[in-house]
């Protein structure tokens, strides 16, 4: 199908895109790598009358290490982060996600931040920079302000930034010491959304986990931390005992919609098959 | 709700295959009816419209991208490249030659998309095995299920160009492909 008609204006600058979104409000859309949006245009689920292109700010690009902390710029394209060295070597959780976020094609467009801004519960990056304790750089034509991941995500498609504001960058803290990152997720084919996914990370002595954090994708509304089945986790040696514990607590606490193709049952069965995996590969995964 | 009575337009210019073209057109139009219908180059596919089926796959600045989600008003500027370039690299004309061989394309559709997306992993991934070749073509539909022969093809050229059959050939950078 074919998008309805709008109007496309390319920002010189952030002042400039604050200034089109104040004067145009809810009839204006930012436009960065455009892979959910021109989707949506192109099916007419969205009609807005002007699309404005941040996609210049090359001040909004990049990785760095920066304040002991691993700044992505939110226009950096996902195949910049999935080659980066930077980030396979300071957040490795980010590196392993990248493959799985649509096709190759579709990385060399998309943005980390549009990715992120549009807060879709079954992308990756969302459940990533929860679990990796990230905080959101926002910008609005008053400042600057940061927002933790675990407040940035208030629910469906829906985040805390406010009309007018823009995602600049994304603070993700540099792996510890002992800590190990694993990314996996379960789709119908490579690529595709996922129907269930988990961004986990902990710190690893031997076969014992401390600071464990999981974060799973497509199980909610929002990507979502499994607390119970962290805390589960935490000491101790896992053996078969403790891993049916963690088990039985994930499906507690885990509330998922059935949807078309997949009961609540069966994402519940794949999240605690998610979670063995992770485990398994923290525990075995050379530091 | 906007409900516009006309469409407002931009002036574009793009590098295609090398000539550069200056175009008015529709803000809305996407990169592939631009190539089909303002550039008149049908060697681009459309497909879908929506980003799954890949048959619109083309190169801009030098990376493989959908072509109908980008808009031919933010390629203003840049570069693109179609299966029909002028100046086709060795590696392209291998892969076609490999279509060939090994029956990799039945109505030829996707055909065009196919080669694009094979062109960009031979490239980066020289030493992707067909585990990889799998994950990375499985971006692209093929209607007539042609995926095995597709592979095949695929893995042929990557064996070529181990054995240094592009060597003369180099590969450009993403780096040097934005700037």
């Amino acid at each position: 199908m074919k998008s309805p008609a709008f109007d496309y204006i390319r920002a010189d600058s952030p002042q400039h895109a604050f200034e089109l979104l104040a004067k145009h409000g809810d009839d204006a859309r930012v436009i960065a790598g455009g892979q959910t949006l021109l989707a949506t245009l192109n099916m007419r689920l969205s009609q807005p009358a002007l699309l404005v292109d941040i996609a210049g700010f090359d001040a909004w690009r990049g990785i760095a290490v920066q304040g002991g902390m691993l700044r992505v710029g939110a226009l950096t394209r996902h195949s910049e982060v999935e080659s980066s060295p930077l980030v396979a070597r300071h957040a490795p959780l980010l590196a392993q996600a990248a493959p799985h976020i649509a096709h190759r094609a579709i990385r060399n467009l998309g943005t980390f931040g549009g990715a992120l801004a549009y807060a879709d519960p079954a992308a990756e990056w969302p459940a990533c920079v929860l679990a990796l304790d990230a905080t959101l750089v926002i910008a609005s034509a008053k400042g600057e302000r940061r927002v933790a991941a675990a407040d940035f995500f208030q629910g469906l498609y829906t985040t805390a930034m406010h009309p007018g504001d823009l995602l600049m960058a994304c603070e993700v803290p540099l792996i510890g010491e002992g800590e190990r990152q694993a990314f996996s997720e379960l789709s119908r084919r490579q690529g595709d959304y996922a129907v269930a996914g988990l961004a986990a990370r902990a710190k690893v002595s031997g076969s014992t986990l401390r600071d464990v954090r999981l974060a799973f994708l497509s199980l909610g509304d929002r990507p979502i931390r499994a607390r119970s089945a962290e805390a589960a986790l935490q000491g101790g040696a896992i053996d078969d005992a403790r891993l049916a514990q963690v088990d039985a607590a994930l499906r507690a606490e885990l509330d998922p919609f059935d949807d078309l193709t997949h009961s609540a049952a069966a994402k519940k069965q794949l999240a605690a098959t998610l979670m063995r995996r992770a485990v398994a590969q923290l525990i075995k995964e050379k530091s | 709700m906007n409900t516009p009575t006309d469409s407002p337009k931009r002036r574009v210019r793009v590098e295609v295959n090398g000539t550069p073209i200056v175009r008015e057109v529709e803000c809305r139009k996407h990169l592939i009816d631009f190539l089909r219908e303002d550039c008149g180059m049908k060697g681009s596919h459309l497909g879908c419209e929506h980003g799954v089926c890949g048959a619109c796959t083309v190169r801009l600045d030098g990376q493989i991208v959908r072509g109908c989600l980008v808009l031919a008003a933010q390629a203003d500027g840049h570069r693109v490249d179609t299966v029909e370039t002028s100046t086709p690299s060795k590696r392209l004309k291998a892969l076609q030659d490999a279509f060939v061989e090994h029956n990799a394309l039945q109505c030829g559709y996707c055909t065009p998309g196919m080669l694009m997306a094979a062109l960009e992993l031979v490239e980066q991934k020289p030493d992707a095995d067909r585990t990889q070749v799998r994950e990375w073509m499985s971006g692209n539909y093929c209607r007539c299920t042609g995926y095995h022969a597709i592979v095949d093809a695929v893995c042929a050229v990557l064996e070529q160009q181990r054995a240094g059959r592009f060597a003369d050939e180099p590969v450009a950078s993403a780096d040097e492909v934005r700037a």
